[in-house]
């Protein structure tokens, strides 16, 4: 009992540390805009283990932290195959083909009008639907190994990213075209030297959404079958068994894997965008 | 005059609206020669912006006749006879400034010797000796519109042909963009057409000024003008130069009494 | 109605194609049915068959194409099999199943509607609870510095993490202390819904300038009366536009929510298809949810057509 009061003490503090750092002379600093919400979540896993031990909650229902960081040291052995089959394979695979061909039908759609005018309602329409769901249909296609997954992840982000891209390609002013037009310039020139650039903004967007659709595709694919490998596999097998710090472990491993792929692709567009005003603050 | 450069006869441009038709331009005929420098002046709606893409065959003209060095004006487009240059600079925000004025060089197939040669004698022009690894937003408005007509000028079109190009800078850079625009005339012997809402600023650089009114789009004057070639910014108090702007303004009023 | 031509074109092409493709797909199971039944195939013997692509095999029994379309259990079904079986689980269970509405007075379980509104159930719950407190914590993070510089970078960081992946222990650890139902499934929708409607809302009530927010100090206008006036309607297309994402996502976390413990819903109809080889349902459960999905969609779009012409803000 005395861990939960001090658990509410803690977060008090903590609180009211952020509160002074958040309010004070020396808010502006880029090292207090990282320290405030770094406290804020080493704040959470320090209540969180106090609450779990103070109230001798089971491990069945919610492990403490520091148990989930054994479980993750632990099973590394396992773990990083199930990362390798999840990520590398699966999610990997199918985001370079899926946005691969996104960008392809994109630059179709827009050479075509009325390609354009057909494909992309349907491609808005495809992209609000719970594609998760094809992932049974793709696993009987593919089998149970990572071409399943890899098939679930290229048919969740190949709308998003077709739709971002054909915006992208669109959003050069009458006044470019027109100074292309002044040039005598081919349709592949003013493609190649104007709007794709012009369009990278948008890919970019597209690119990052596809980030966090890929990993959730590849995940969830799992849950409707797969080999003895894989994040996904692994989560629901824990789950039968009421592991749950091992459960919690492969979501650490998922959150960091989620967080570093959206950053590589964030880092890339700020080298290639640098240009853009949303990147020159 | 012998063969003028540019040559329109009766030219008509109307377009259909829900409104009913819009005369853009009605039964406008006017010859420029080589070497000329012709001002479009009028209120909006007069048809100089709508005249000058025409002769750039960025618009279709509707009835009449119109010819660029002999050719069609598409012809004369794809034959690059031209330079365009826009009221905003355009520049590409993901290029350099030598980049940028590469741009028409690269789609025109020039060789890369030619293009380094040709992108250091325009910014020498247009006085940007030196910024050609800067990016566009680095620079100010009146910098990016000089870097601008550098690009117009850099694949040697006879013709160069300007929208509005100092409308959205102040009044001081302005007159400064005016001279150099005279001074670099002066240098290459370019045609020019000008387009501009400023009476001083056409009598200021032309050597003929096209004074047009709107409803429909015609023209109601051509003023010769009797300027010396070499002027000097004051040359803007002199008694000529306010006798000519007020046959301007006599011009764009009795386009007006037919409203 | 000029706009309805391509699309007509291209949803036409999609079926041919569909119809196409379920040619290969289906004919290795064609053939082996057909010569069961006594036909003579090409080439003989399902084991010689096993290496042959499927196009060789399409091109050498052309009569048998078309059984290709009225396979039980195809790996592909035809569109027109797909709708059969959408006919058969919704009204026709309903209106003259033994178990449907009208003779037994209560949904069928056997039909798409019981388990689509199970679903619906849980999405909605959760989707309702996941923006409402997402609304709340946008409103604290814009007034509090404190909650803004703690919270809002995990908020966006929650972003590029698979929540997805936590929905099935949230599931087992619930039901395991007795919560099951609709609770469990709309807590995890609540989740997949919270984090876009913080963002997005967050980006809404921060998006009028400089400018507007100086005209309100110079009124006296205390932060209640800015958030009322000025930037609550500023929002509301940013609210909207992630209300479309958030329902979209709460319905995924119903239907993966359903699959740990299969108590029905669409997830679980999906889940019983693919294990027991009914490809006809597995298509029906999907293409019932995917327009499911559109529906709920639309009804946001609707609601915000309405609501921003309420404002003035002509579309």
């Amino acid at each position: 009992m005395i861990l939960v009061f001090a658990a509410v003490a803690v977060w008090i503090g903590a609180w009211a540390f952020n509160g002074w750092l958040a309010n004070g002379r020396f808010s502006g600093l880029a090292s207090v805009r990282l320290a405030v919400p770094l406290i804020f979540g080493a704040t959470v896993i320090v209540v969180w283990e106090m609450i779990v031990r103070g109230l001798a909650v089971p491990a069945e229902i919610l492990p403490p932290p520091s148990t989930i960081v054994g479980a993750f040291f632990g099973n590394f052995g396992i773990l990083w195959p199930d990362f390798v089959q999840t990520f590398a394979k699966g999610a990997l695979g199918g985001y370079v083909i899926g946005c691969g061909a996104a960008l392809l039908t994109a630059i179709l759609v827009d050479r075509y009008d009325f390609l354009r005018r057909g494909l992309l309602p349907v491609g808005n329409f495809m992209a609000a639907l719970p594609i998760v769901g094809t992932a049974p249909i793709l696993v009987m296609w593919f089998g149970f190994d990572w071409q399943s997954k890899a098939a679930v992840v290229v048919v969740m982000v190949f709308f998003p990213m077709l739709v971002n891209t054909v915006a992208g390609l669109r959003d050069t002013s009458a006044m470019q075209r027109d100074l292309m037009r002044t040039y005598g310039a081919s349709y592949w020139q003013t493609l190649f030297k104007l709007r794709f650039p012009a369009a990278l903004p948008f890919i970019f967007n597209g690119l990052k959404i596809a980030t966090t659709l890929a990993l959730i595709g590849a995940i969830v694919a799992e849950f409707f079958g797969s080999p003895t490998r894989g994040l996904g596999f692994r989560i629901s097998t824990s789950v039968g068994t009421l592991a749950l710090d091992v459960v919690w472990a492969v979501i650490v491993v998922a959150a960091l894997t989620g967080t570093a792929f959206y950053g590589a692709v964030a880092w890339l567009e700020r080298r290639m965008t640098f240009w853009h005003p949303s990147q020159r603050k | 005059m012998n063969q003028p450069v540019i040559s329109a006869s009766h030219l008509d441009l109307t377009f259909q609206t829900n409104d009913g038709p819009v005369h853009a331009l009605r039964d406008v005929s006017l010859d420029i020669g080589k070497g000329e420098f012709v001002s479009f002046i009028g209120p909006s709606g007069c048809g100089k912006t709508t005249f000058l893409r025409c002769i750039a065959g960025l618009e279709a003209p509707t009835g009449g006749t119109l010819t660029v060095n002999g050719l069609s004006p598409d012809a004369a487009r794809r034959s690059r006879a031209y330079g365009y240059v826009f009221q905003a600079a355009g520049l590409y925000p993901w290029r350099t400034i030598g980049g940028n004025i590469r741009l028409p060089l690269e789609i025109m197939g020039f060789s890369r010797e030619e293009q380094a040669e040709r992108v250091k004698r325009t910014l020498e022009l247009v006085d940007l000796a030196g910024f050609e690894k800067k990016f566009p937003w680095q620079l100010s408005g009146g910098m990016q519109q000089r870097a601008s007509i550098a690009r117009a000028l850099a694949f040697d079109a006879d013709i160069l042909l300007m929208d509005e190009p100092f409308g959205a800078l102040d009044e001081i850079v302005r007159d400064r963009l005016n001279e150099e625009l005279l001074k670099l005339w002066d240098r290459t012997g370019k045609t020019i057409g000008f387009v501009t809402h400023s009476i001083p600023e056409a009598v200021y650089l032309s050597t003929k000024i096209v004074v047009m009114s709107p409803r429909p789009g015609r023209i109601t004057d051509v003023i010769e003008s009797t300027l010396p070639r070499e002027r000097p910014l004051d040359i803007r108090d002199s008694a000529e130069f306010i006798a000519i702007a007020h046959r301007v303004r006599d011009g764009l009023r009795a386009g007006h009494i037919d409203d | 109605m000029k706009a309805l031509g391509p699309i007509l074109a291209v949803v036409a092409a999609i079926i041919a194609l569909w119809y196409a493709a379920a040619v290969p797909m289906n004919i290795q199971e064609v053939l082996t049915q057909a010569e069961r039944a006594g036909a003579v195939v090409e080439p003989e013997g399902a084991m010689n068959r096993r290496d042959v692509s499927r196009f060789a095999l399409v091109l050498k029994n052309a009569d048998h194409l078309a059984e290709s379309w009225s396979m039980e259990r195809a790996r592909l079904p035809a569109p027109h099999q797909v709708v059969k079986e959408l006919w058969a689980s919704t009204w026709d269970e309903e209106i003259n199943g033994r178990r449907g509405i009208v003779k037994s007075g209560s949904l069928s379980n056997r039909s798409l509607i019981y388990h689509g509104s199970i679903t619906l159930g849980a999405t909605i719950v959760g989707f309702l609870i996941g923006s409402g407190l997402g609304i709340l914590l946008a409103v604290g993070i814009v007034h509090s510095k404190t909650m803004d510089m703690s919270v809002m970078p995990w908020a966006i960081v929650s972003q590029t993490i698979p929540i997805v992946a936590l929905a099935p222990m949230i599931i087992v650890v619930l039901y395991s202390i007795g919560v099951e139902g609709l609770l469990p499934k709309a807590v995890i929708s609540a989740y997949l819904s919270f984090f876009p409607v913080v963002v997005g809302m967050v980006k809404g009530l921060r998006s009028p300038d400089a400018m507007q927010t100086d005209l309100l100090r110079t009124y006296g206008a205390s932060k209640p009366q800015a958030l009322w006036k000025l930037r609550l309607p500023a929002s509301v297309p940013y609210l909207f536009a992630s209300l479309k994402i958030g329902i979209a996502a709460s319905l995924v976390g119903a239907i993966v929510g359903e699959l740990p413990v299969q108590r029905g819903g669409l997830g679980a109809r999906m889940l019983g298809g693919s294990y027991y080889g009914q490809t006809e349902q597995l298509w029906a459960a999907l293409l019932f949810a995917a327009a499911m999905a559109a529906i709920l969609v639309w009804q946001i779009v609707w609601i915000e057509g309405k609501t921003l012409r309420r404002m003035g803000v002509t579309p």
